[in-house]
Parts: C-alpha cells; structure tokens; sequence
C-alpha cells in the first residue's frame, strides 16, 4: 500500500541534517545554557546561532529579538498574556480575528475573565478579515491586536501588511500569529510591521518541543512563566537546547529552500484540486481559490452528503493522512469554528476533510489520493441516507442546489427535533 | 509502519469497514429515521416483519465509523426478536458487543436505538391492530 501523508499542517518529518544537528545536544554537549562553566558558554553559543537562523526566516534585524518557548500555543500566550499583562495601566481592550487559532482564542477568554474586553473581527465566506473593520475595532484602550498570516483551517492569507499600518498609525502593537506559514511564506517582520511574531519549526522539518516567539524591542512585554530568568527574563525555565539546535537548522534550510517548496506544494495543490473536483460530483473547497489569496499547502474540503470522521478513518485505511473539523472528530462534538466563522452550512462542516502538502509529496501521491478518495466518496455515499434522500429530490445540495426538496439542516432537525448546533 | 493503530476497537472497525446490513429494504413495513442533535449525525433504519418478527433489518447512516459500526451492529442484534423484544432493545447492547465505544462516541448507540425504535413505532402506526391488541392483552393480564 502507498503511504501519502497530506497533514503537513499537524507536523512534518525531522530533516536528517536536523536530527544530525541535534544529536550531540543529548550527550556530549548537554550543559544547561544558564551555566557558567565550558558546559554552559558552549551551548549558549549554539543557542545563539539557532536565534541567528530564526531570525534570519523573519528577517527580524537581530537575534536578540527571538525568544525560544516550548511550542507554538505557548508562544501564543506569552504575546497575548505577556503584552496584555504588561500594558494594563494603559488599557484592558484586544482586538483578534475571529479565525484565530485556538491558543490565541483560549488566550483572549482568560483575560476577559479577569476583565479585559475584546473585538472579534469578523471574517468574510473565504475567511479574509475586513481592514475597516480592524480599524474600526481599535479604541484609545487597545493594547494588542493579534491577526494570524495564514489560517490553520483553511489557508487564507490575511492583509497583514495593511494591517500592519493601520496599527502602526493608531499607535497599537501587532501580533502576528505565523504557525501556519512560517517556512512556506516569505515573512518579513519589518514589512509585517509585527511587533511580535510567532511560529514553531515543527511546521517547516523541524522537531517538536520549541515554539519561537520574535519580539520588536519596543513591545513592552511580561513572563507568564515564573522562574529563572532564561531568555532574557521573558520566559523562565531550562531551554531545551537540542529541539532549538534542531529548529535553527530546519529555519536556515527552510529559507533557503522556501521558493523551491512553495512552488512545488502549489502545482500539487492545483493538481490534488483539480483532480477532486473532476472526479467527484458536490465537492467544494473552502477558503480562497489556490492563488496570491491562499497558502500553497493547503486544501480545505467539504463533501457533501458524507460525513468527514468516515472520510478520514477510510483515507487511513488507504494509507493516506488526512484531518478533519467535522463535529465527529472533535471531542467536543462541534465543528470547527473557523468553518463556523466563515458561514459554512452545518452539512458542509460536517464532510469537512482538510489536505495540506509537503515538499515531499509526489504526483505519483496526488494521483493516488484523488483515485482513493473519489472510492471512499462514492463508498460512503452508497451508505448516507442522504445521498439517496438527495436522488429521491427529498433533500436539495447546498454546492449544487437543484430547486427540489428541503434543506440538510432543516432535514436533519425535522428528524432530531431540534437543530443541529 | 510495521503495525496498524486504530482509532477504535478490531470490532467496531471490522464493522465500519464491512458493515453488515447495510441498504434499504425496497417494501419495508417499518422505516425509523433519527437525528442526532449533538452531532448532526443521522441514521435511517428499515424492518421487513414476519410472523411478529423482525425478519430483516436494514440501515443508511450519515456518520462517524462508530455511528456506522452501531447501526451495523444493531442490525445484527435485532433480527430474528419479536416486536415486544425490540421494543426494549437498549443501546448498551450495542456498546457489549461492539466491546466498547469512547465515551464521547457512546450517543452514537443511541442513535442506532432511536432509529430502530423509530422504526417499530412506523410499523405500530400501520398496523393499530397490534397497539389495541396489546392493550387487550394488558387489560387481561391486569
């Protein structure tokens, strides 16, 4: 059986040279960077070479802007935690998008349960924020306003340029969220005007376990880890040395190679898109067209008449590695609330199946993943009452409507008594 | 990988991957179809009666592998008893024979139950004969 991993977005291989790189940091070189002695200086040294490569991947202008965390979550608290914590005197109000990852999200929900406000900018059906909207969303009281680069669910790519100097006018910090395009996108913090950017090499070949946290010198910002005083007082505890080691050289090579990979994901976007729409019927993809407005490693999914769990196990069973936000793989029963965010009806959410490529892939995978999946859609298919209701002209497709019969959701709430979220 | 890692027990995804009884039945003299309001998971099942029997038991799901391994299952459990006997029919055989579901996928066993009661309560509907009967029988037993 072919094996096609299509959930770069999750996690992505170790590089050899990576895992080359950090291998002496668990022996012989295993000093703690805050020691004084040979054992220490040593691995400071590497720690300052790996913040070097970061910075180099964000063309941030100095390495003493980049401060290791332990994943990207984390990163994502200390700029929304450590900068609201920092700036209280000055105001209590955060401005975010509404498709914010879920650390940011959680984040924001803390503090307004210690009584800060927050505006959620809304997103449009592809996902893309509104600048007037943003700019309306900033008072006197901002201290942050946190907007991702990309979106972790459906690819979109967001204004932050324009963003950025709607806060640079207004005097408001930016943050910009990178996870999801850090190694695939040019990122340039200066052009972002991002006073504090985040993103974890994991994404782009790196290891897990190190979350980079970039922050302008001029962002006032405070620990919410408290401790030693690593990294410049802003985050305590022992760095781990290797997976920084590791992420150093996933950065370097990842800027290096980033025209090569990008090209490469996006003509297998286009061809996994094109071969899925041509083979099969009510299929439609969330999220911007494959273009400047979406990441190039990206697909984001819904077919209709089938559920998204389904669609995954049997991708699995097939050898290919897929996600999904369908409310069935979510352990809180609720579909994603990016898809939620942009108005996808529920039946669409709910046969959501999300792709996202590497610099590995082949064509050869492509071709594969779009034969089996089309197998898998026409088998779960055969088994949904719905795609019969659908033939019987009962229920009408959302992708495709037809002018006959009632809509899935009210289909599904005549049948459960009530609606489905 | 040398191994295979499930998301869900050899039995539950032995019946995902090869659902039993899985259709319609074309002159059904039962048909239940229920939604979950949690999920939005749907199910539709459909019963051939003999005799006060369940002669064939049939199942459409749009739904997760567990809700497609409970319908498989619940089908299989329930040929062959009489109206009385599915009419007490309870998810939790559902749960033992699939030898177990996560808990957050439990209402998936429910919604095989729903859907099979759904169905007798069609077929009672049809036929009001039986209904009456049972409350005469009940009246002689009290």
């Amino acid at each position: 059986m072919r094996h096609v991993f299509l959930d770069h977005q999750s996690s992505t291989p170790v590089l050899s040279e990576v895992f080359d790189a950090m291998k002496p940091f668990f022996t012989e070189a295993f000093g703690n960077p805050s020691s004084l002695h040979q054992h220490g200086l040593r691995v400071r040294d590497a720690l300052k070479t790996a913040r070097q490569q970061m910075a180099a991947l964000i063309h941030a202008e100095s390495e003493e802007e980049i401060f290791f965390t332990s994943d990207g979550t984390e990163s994502a608290n200390l700029a929304i935690k450590g900068v609201a914590y920092a700036n209280e005197r000055k105001g209590k109000h955060l401005v975010v998008s509404a498709t914010e990852h879920p650390s940011v999200i959680q984040s924001v929900e803390f503090l307004e349960k210690q009584g800060w406000t927050c505006t959620r900018v809304k997103v449009d059906r592809e996902g893309f924020i509104d600048l007037a909207d943003l700019r309306a969303a900033i008072t006197p009281q901002t201290v942050l306003v946190a907007l991702h680069h990309v979106n972790h669910d459906i690819g979109t790519i967001q204004p932050v340029r324009e963003a950025g100097k709607i806060c640079a006018e207004l005097g408001v910090p930016l943050y910009v969220d990178c996870d999801a395009s850090a190694g695939w996108l040019p990122i340039d913090v200066k052009e972002f005007g991002a006073a504090l950017v985040s993103f974890s090499p994991h994404r782009f070949y790196g290891p897990k376990g190190v979350g980079v946290l970039y922050r302008n010198r001029k962002a006032r910002i405070v620990s919410i880890l408290h401790g030693g005083i690593q990294e410049g007082g802003r985050r305590a505890g022992t760095e781990n040395v290797p997976a920084i080691v590791g992420g150093g050289v996933a950065a370097e090579i990842a800027l290096k190679e980033l025209p090569a990979r990008s090209a490469h994901t996006a003509a297998l976007q286009k061809r996994l898109w094109d071969g899925l729409k041509t083979q099969i019927p009510y299929i439609q993809l969330n999220g911007p067209v494959p273009g400047p407005g979406r990441i190039c490693t990206n697909l984001n999914l819904s077919t209709e008449f089938i559920e998204g769990e389904g669609q995954l196990l049997l991708c699995d069973m097939n050898g290919i590695a897929v996600a999904s936000g369908s409310s069935c793989v979510s352990k809180s029963l609720k579909i994603s609330h990016v898809l939620g965010a942009i108005g996808l009806d529920h039946a669409l959410a709910q046969g959501n199946i999300i792709m996202s490529l590497g610099k590995d892939n082949t064509e050869a995978d492509i071709d594969y993943t779009v034969e089996t999946f089309a197998k898998i859609v026409t088998k779960l298919r055969g088994m949904s009452p719905m795609w019969d209701e659908f033939q019987k002209g009962i229920i009408d497709s959302v992708i495709a409507p037809t002018g006959r019969g009632k809509s899935f959701s009210q289909h599904a709430a005549d049948v459960s008594g009530k609606a489905a979220h | 990988m040398s191994d295979t890692y499930t998301l869900y027990n050899p039995t539950v995804m032995e019946h995902f991957m090869n659902p039993r009884n899985m259709g319609d039945i074309q002159d059904a003299d039962g048909v239940g179809e229920v939604g979950a309001a949690a999920c939005g998971d749907i199910m539709k099942i459909s019963l051939k009666i003999k005799d006060g029997k369940i002669a064939d038991a049939r199942f459409k799901t749009f739904g997760c592998g567990s809700a497609i391994a409970s319908s498989s299952m619940a089908t299989e459990l329930i040929k062959g008893r009489t109206i009385d006997e599915a009419m007490s029919f309870s998810n939790q055989e559902v749960v033992d024979a699939l030898g177990g579901l996560p808990p957050v996928k439990i209402h998936c066993s429910v919604l095989a139950e729903e859907a099979l009661k759904a169905a007798l309560e069609d077929y009672v509907k049809k036929h009001p004969e039986l209904a009456g009967k049972k409350t005469a029988e009940q009246a002689v037993t009290a």
